[in-house]
């Protein structure tokens, strides 16, 4: 079982590897979108660079939970509601969800990941 | 002028490895015109040829119903430069296969020596944000890869000479042959 510096260490390379960023740039508190330049199709990229490096199985709606955010059952004029934001915490219990629940807008979900949470999410499949 | 940056296949193993080559000929305007006076084959359609050899790979993999594309190159390095008269040899191998996607291996050789390594993410259209417009008509893909001399080649998994798609097949009597591609 990799400790939490293996971890990181491993998803910093990944992120260097997918995103052309330097090691520095890839910090705990980075935004994947904002901050590392993360477009879509570098999240395809990403998912299978840490199944690779970690030997996990990665499904797709535990790290994008696009179901959530384009059911009208959860979204009201352009934002989550509380039963949405239940569903998100439910399905994303790894991320932190506090600066995104003070304005749940759906558009800003997508700059919502950091590496700190990429790093949770591979740490909660792997049990370090 | 058509789209086709491969010549032949020479070697197919299916959801494992393609081969192909690529004569560079001063004929072809891109080689003619791409730097007047030093006549070299662009790198970027070396990619292309390569993307090409490792597409067919991968949609083969999935009987050619999954509509994949070239999503994003990893990495490119070239050593040499391609001029006329030399031949590429392509080859592509699967690093990774999945439902959404794929990551190929592709090296370029002139010669017996390394011309180019390329790393390839290929990603498949879902219907759910691109909508179920096909990419292209199976019966002209079909006819594409025939003049590729593909299934000379191909063998499956096992090793036994692989068919042709049914998926292609029923397409043919119904299309138009070669309209929409190049």
């Amino acid at each position: 079982m990799p400790t939490q510096d293996e971890v990181f260490e491993k998803v910093q390379a990944a992120l260097v590897d997918a995103l052309g960023v330097d090691d520095d740039e890839v910090t705990p508190e980075a935004t994947m979108v904002g901050d590392l330049g993360a477009e879509s199709i570098d999240f395809l990229d990403i998912v299978f660079k840490l199944e690779k490096a970690f030997d996990i199985q990665i499904p797709r709606e535990e790290l994008f939970p696009e179901d959530i955010l384009t059911n009208s059952e959860y979204v009201k004029d352009g934002k989550v509601t509380d039963e949405g934001l239940a569903e998100l915490k439910k399905r994303m219990s790894w991320a932190d969800l506090s600066k995104f629940e003070e304005n749940p807008r759906v558009q800003d979900f997508g700059d919502l990941l950091t590496v700190n949470d990429l790093c949770s999410y591979v740490n909660s499949k792997v049990g370090a | 002028m058509r789209w086709f940056w491969i010549d032949r296949f020479t070697y197919f193993k299916s959801r494992e490895r393609a081969e192909a080559i690529k004569n560079i000929s001063l004929t072809e305007e891109p080689v003619d015109e791409y730097l007047p006076r030093f006549p070299i084959f662009p790198n970027s359609l070396i990619i292309e040829g390569l993307a090409q050899t490792g597409g067919i790979l991968v949609a083969e993999a999935f009987d050619f119903r999954e509509r994949i594309v070239l999503a994003k190159i990893g990495s490119a390095k070239f050593f040499k430069p391609a001029r006329p008269g030399d031949q590429l040899a392509y080859t592509a191998r699967i690093d990774d296969l999945q439902n959404d996607g794929a990551v190929i291996s592709a090296q370029a050789h002139c010669n017996g020596e390394r011309q180019a390594d390329v790393q390839m993410l290929f990603a498949f259209l879902d219907e759910a944000r691109f909508g179920t417009e096909q990419l292209f008509n199976p019966a002209n893909l079909l006819t594409m890869l025939r003049l590729m001399r593909l299934w000379e080649v191909a063998q499956d998994a096992e090793g036994n000479p692989l068919t042709v798609s049914k998926n292609l097949l029923d397409d043919e009597g119904t299309s138009q042959p070669m309209a929409s591609i190049g």
